[in-house]
């Protein structure tokens, strides 16, 4: 059923995530930047779900929190409850065709913004702009394009295997 | 975990997924609020930042590598069109530097028989920009400098337009800045033309600034440029920090607020000028005795008679060559009648009005008196330190 797996591969998707969340981006394009990094955590969840647990997500979320200037934590929360949602309806996103899959993490993702709304206002923080409710429909965008890239590397490391 | 075909029940299956989440999310919510009470977050970024600053590094390469093939392949015709085009400012720049120099001059001696030089005495250093989005919500900057490299908390930041914000995070390598239009930044600033002081507060979009509470009857209208007042010590007096943009009474009617736009290049060139105060020699508390602050004021003549004699090699003006005499008399024999009769060289120079020059000459021997140039204006005060 699994497709196998490479660790190098797995940290690989996560520096990328993490890379593609503090890359200098011009100021009018920043609201629309997709959490590319919660993308890939549920990419890994739903195809090997025995390796990504709450502990990856909350590590994971550190670590993107301390190379950006976010509050440390905030997307620790982020990341836990993206993965607590797909670990609800895994089973389901598992056997999507994948256009109803992108759409599946763009609404997984539309949360994860009213999260982010709900954590500013909580410490007082200044909220995002409007706007960036439209990173979830970029992030539909590019899941199929992501998910076949990902899936074509796993062949690929197999193979070499 | 919730396999298809584990034979668990419903309820005890999402109990067990459900209690990791909750210890997890507990955890970080812990955690934010231990970074927001007690800023532990700073205190371990600075401590992580030997791990983070590679990964910073590769995040700006794309830009880095943009520019420099930018710049590798610019065409002649435009690398000299830019070259006349800064060849032009430059002199103009060089014009306006000469005046400036004899000004400041002017007010450093100023300030001297005010008994201060608050504000004028500066440390620059210049540093780079990494482009890092930090936080696309918080206005912050990723400097290529750190405390190895002599930046410090506190330091303000200022490029060729005008202040752009000050220093709030430094690591060995690394300094993290905050821009003046952050929602959590303000500034103390004066207006310009009037002399009014207001404090500017970001408003966390890169072409506002907010100054509330101005009394209805300020003076500030809109175009009246703002520039640092140099109150609480953080930024040099002086710099520019915006424009206002616009003035209205706020809803009680009792204050006016004002909007600025900032004068400052907001949209990120590469580098920025690192400047701050220098600890303030006698600035507070009773007056110095009088040999050590008349050594100090001689020193610091002699440093700005020093520049201005390097800079301005061709045209000296009137006043800088006083001032190189002065303090290369000061700096000859630097014992405390010489160095007394070196202030006093410039009270007289200042001070033209009869009763000062008595005063200021009394205990010492004559020196000599220069002709007082026109546009000297009259001394604000008299001398008012205990002389010996």
């Amino acid at each position: 059923m699994t497709r196998g797996h490479s660790t190098a591969l797995v940290l690989a998707c996560y520096a990328i995530g993490i890379l593609i969340e503090i890359l200098p981006l011009p100021q009018v394009l920043v609201p629309f930047r997709p959490f590319v990094l919660a993308m890939f955590l549920v990419y890994w969840a739903v195809e090997t779900p025995g390796l990504v647990g709450y502990g990856t997500a909350f590590a994971l979320g550190l670590v993107a929190d301390l190379c950006s200037a976010s509050m440390l934590g905030e997307q620790a929360v982020r990341l836990v409850l993206v993965l607590w949602i797909v670990q609800r309806f895994r089973a389901r996103l598992r056997f999507f065709p994948l256009w109803q899959q992108a759409v599946a993490v763009g609404m997984i993702l539309f949360v994860d913004r009213l999260v982010v709304a709900l954590v500013h206002l909580s410490f007082g923080l200044p909220q995002a702009p409007a706007v960036s409710l439209f990173a979830p429909l970029i992030a539909i965008a590019l899941w199929p394009w992501l998910y076949v890239l990902i899936d074509l590397a796993r062949l690929r490391a197999r193979e070499r295997n | 975990m919730g396999y298809a075909g584990k034979n668990s029940t419903r309820i005890s299956d999402s109990a067990l997924s459900t209690l990791p989440m909750l210890f997890y999310l507990g955890l970080s919510i812990a955690l934010m609020i231990a970074d927001n009470r007690g800023g532990y977050g700073r205190i371990a970024r600075e401590q992580l930042s030997l791990v983070t600053a590679p990964i910073w590094f590769v995040a700006s390469s794309p830009v880095r590598l943009w520019r420099g093939g930018r710049e590798e392949l610019a065409l002649r015709s435009q690398l000299q069109d830019e070259n006349a085009a800064k060849t032009k400012a430059l002199a103009i720049a060089r014009a306006r530097i000469q005046r400036l120099d004899a000004v400041s001059e002017e007010n450093l001696r100023l300030r001297a028989l005010l008994g201060g030089t608050r504000g004028y005495r500066l440390d620059v250093r210049l540093v780079g920009i990494l482009d890092v989005d930090l936080d696309p919500f918080r206005q912050r900057l990723v400097l290529d400098g750190g405390s190895d490299d002599g930046v410090r908390i506190g330091q303000a930041l200022i490029d060729s337009g005008g202040v752009l914000g000050q220093v709030i995070e430094v690591s060995r390598h690394r300094a993290i800045a905050l821009l003046v239009t952050d929602p959590d930044h303000a500034v103390p600033v004066q207006v310009r033309r009037s002399g009014l002081r207001a404090v500017a507060y970001g408003t966390g979009s890169s072409d506002v600034l907010r100054l509330p509470n101005i009394p209805l009857s300020g003076d500030v209208r809109a175009g009246d440029v703002l520039v640092t007042s140099g109150i609480g010590g953080r930024f040099p007096a002086g710099f520019p920090v915006g424009v206002v943009s616009r003035v209205q009474a706020d809803q009680m009617r009792l204050f006016v607020i004002g909007e600025a736009r900032p004068a400052a290049h907001m949209e990120r060139g590469n580098e920025a000028l690192l400047i701050a105060n220098l600890p303030p020699d006698a600035d507070v508390g009773p007056p110095a005795p009088a040999g050590a602050d008349a050594a100090n004021r001689a020193a610091s003549e002699a440093l700005v008679a020093a520049t201005l004699a390097a800079e301005s090699g061709a045209t000296p003006t009137l006043a800088s060559a006083r001032t190189a005499n002065t303090a290369a008399k000061a700096g000859a024999a630097p014992a405390p009648a010489s160095t007394r009769s070196a202030t006093a060289a410039a009270k007289t120079a200042a001070a033209p009005a009869p009763a000062t020059t008595q005063r200021a000459t009394g205990p010492t021997k004559r020196v000599e008196q220069p002709a007082t140039p026109a546009t000297t204006p009259p001394a604000p005060t008299t001398a008012t330190e205990p002389r010996p």
